[in-house]
């Protein structure tokens, strides 16, 4: 059940209305049945993955909270003991306090630490067996050996990096004490299955989702018509631009040979068209169901074609996911062990700013690896997320040099070098995600250069844009839906757009604009026959 | 606490660290910034702040830093 297909629209309009006619003790077994109703459709033997990642960090969380209940009541009968003098200094005193502290925490991390070893295990064995087998092939294949291991044939389960990623959350939450573990474990099951969210995230924590999750939310008309205006925005986002500039994409990445020089510079502009009005389509869809049932879900996105650099950037695109790496992947690598270690030695032997940089920079490495290992099973995405680790890391080196320019000209409040910089950021985002277009590493490194070695700029004006897999029509559709996306941002960046119609614009009012969206997306958008509806890009991650 | 706010200041020279209250959320301090904070504090003052520590609010003043320092010593 595709979000962009008919069944899911009615799937949702009957889910909505369920809720708020239903009791108030209906409600959340509602959606938690409707979850998996969405799920089943996604494919029934999907429901195996998420039921045993669901179990296995249930189990996980209610072991640390209990644990962590005793030894705190055992920890508290000790003071009064002491207190009291009626348990000896060696069985009560401070020191036995610390001891008993100490190794009821190893044993909470040692829970956690299984738990979240089996859940990452069933990720790890969907999606990575075929990328290890093609690796030790490889590796077979370079030693000339006869033998090769068979691919197995494994389907990716819709999602299973988003709600592995935060049932691991979860966990490592409740081991950080951040809340208590849910008990009830169909209410669990739920924070785990929310259904917007299986699709494409995000990546919600516990501690934002689980109150409003579970909160029997009463109808308000102003709540169901927020929502329903985000999602509609969001269809538009989708159908109208990101759909329609997708056979053009497509067209010139899959006969790269056909479409060097200029036209890679292109496939980095559709592209970015595309995955933004995609992911962030998608996750508006998300936002806004999420609120037609009076349930918030964290933002995603912050006007990410807007960042200054690279580093500002991750901060305003898949915002869920990279706060989801930095807590439970950066820090903890970070300040290890070993790594503190390393930081001491690096600032005594090595020039004081490399050493200081030096276990940040390893503990990013590691992060920016993993984040492209997430995205997906192969090298391209290894190769494009260290390409994000390296010109982060350029520009923190460079940011001398950057001071020293600055110092010499005044660029405070220059619109001409605000531009500047966003431009150079988009740039460079776009060409590292090229990575993600092409086949495989070595011809996207290719396809890149030929943008300087073929010059054929001119032929982009003599027809060929027209022989991409869309039309004239195509294009004006697509410009006018840009420049609205666009305007809409730029409305944006002082609070949000809805906020400002609600204040300006009568009910009537803005009903007909979003009506007017409405047949817009009916009448231009990209699906029905001769259209392939198609999947959310962040579907496959 | 001067100590701290010498640590601070070599990260970022140009902040009034003793009235400033939101150097994580107003993004003065970036993820970078933390942790090269976290190692001089276990040289410093000889205690780690593990990662279940590292939210905003523990780092957001130099007033609420140097309270969960506080905490760390006298757990250890």
């Amino acid at each position: 059940m595709l979000f962009t297909s008919y069944a899911f629209i009615g799937f949702v309009i009957l889910l909505v209305a369920l809720y708020y006619v239903l009791p108030k003790k209906a409600k959340w077994p509602l959606l938690l049945l409707g979850s998996y109703v969405f799920y089943f459709f996604a494919g029934w033997k999907f429901l195996f993955y998420i039921a045993g990642v669901t179990v296995i960090t249930y189990i996980a969380g209610l072991l640390i909270s209990s644990n962590k209940k005793k030894a705190d009541a055992r920890f508290s009968e000790m003071k009064l003991l002491e207190k009291s003098g009626e348990g000896s200094p060696e069985e009560v005193g401070k020191e036995a306090r610390k001891r008993l502290k100490e190794g009821q925490k190893k044993k909470r991390r040692r829970i956690m630490a299984i738990g979240i070893t089996l859940a990452l295990l069933i990720l790890a064995v969907v999606k990575y067996t075929n990328f290890t087998i093609y690796n030790i092939n490889g590796i077979l294949s370079a030693f000339h050996a006869p033998k090769r291991i068979n691919f197995l044939t494994i389907a990716l389960p819709m999602g299973i990096s988003f709600y592995t990623f935060q049932a691991v959350g979860y966990v490592i939450d409740v081991y950080r004490d951040r809340h208590e573990a849910q008990k009830n474990f169909f209410k669990y099951a739920l924070f785990v299955g929310f259904f917007p969210q299986l699709v494409q995230g995000p990546i919600s924590r516990y501690g934002d989702l689980s109150k409003e999750l579970f909160t029997p939310h009463t109808f308000k008309g102003r709540v169901l018509e927020r929502g329903l205006q985000r999602v509609i925005w969001g269809y538009f986002k989708k159908l109208v631009i990101a759909d329609r500039i997708l056979p053009a994409v497509n067209t010139m990445i899959d006969t790269p040979e056909n479409f060097k020089g200029a036209y890679v510079f292109l496939v980095m502009m559709f592209y970015a068209l595309e995955l933004y009005a995609d992911f962030t389509g998608g996750i508006d869809i998300t936002i806004g169901i999420a609120e037609m049932l009076g349930i918030p879900v964290k933002e995603n996105f912050e006007r990410p074609f807007f960042s200054k650099n690279i580093a500002e950037y991750w901060r305003r695109w898949h915002i869920t996911m990279g706060t989801w790496f930095t807590d439970y992947i950066f820090y903890p690598i970070s300040v290890s062990g070993p790594m503190l270690k390393l930081s001491k030695w690096s600032r005594a032997h090595l020039p004081e700013k490399m050493g200081k940089r030096l276990p940040v920079y390893l503990a990013s490495f590691v992060v920016w690896f993993t984040t492209g290992i997430w995205h997906g099973a192969s090298w391209n995405f290894i190769v494009w997320g260290l390409g994000n680790f390296v010109v982060i890391m350029i520009s923190q080196e460079l940011e001398p040099l950057y001071a020293k320019f600055h110092k010499k000209v005044n660029t405070d409040g220059s619109t001409a070098y605000k531009s500047f910089q966003i431009g150079r950021t988009i740039l460079l985002m776009s060409a590292l995600r090229l990575f993600d277009c092409y086949r495989d590493v070595p011809l996207t490194f290719k396809m890149f250069g030929t943008m300087f070695t073929t010059w054929n700029w001119n032929t982009l004006g003599n027809g060929t844009l027209l022989h991409l897999g869309i039309n004239r029509a195509d294009y004006v559709i697509l410009a006018l839906g840009t420049i609205l996306m666009f305007v809409v941002s730029m409305i944006a960046r002082s609070g949000s757009v809805r906020d400002k119609m609600e204040k300006k614009i009568p009910f009537a009012g803005r009903w007909a604009i979003f009506t007017v969206l409405l047949l817009v997306i009916v009448v231009f958008g990209a699906y029905g026959l001769g259209y392939d509806a198609s999947q959310f890009i962040y579907n496959q991650f | 606490m001067d100590e701290l706010i010498a640590i601070l200041k070599d990260i970022h020279p140009d902040v009034d660290y003793e009235t400033a209250t939101n150097l994580v959320d107003g993004k003065i301090l970036d993820s970078f910034d933390i942790i090269s904070l976290v190692s001089e504090i276990a040289d410093k003052f000889d205690v780690v702040v593990s990662a279940e520590y590292m939210v905003p609010e523990n780092f957001n003043s130099a007033k609420a830093l140097w309270e969960l320092i506080e905490k760390l010593q006298d757990e250890e």
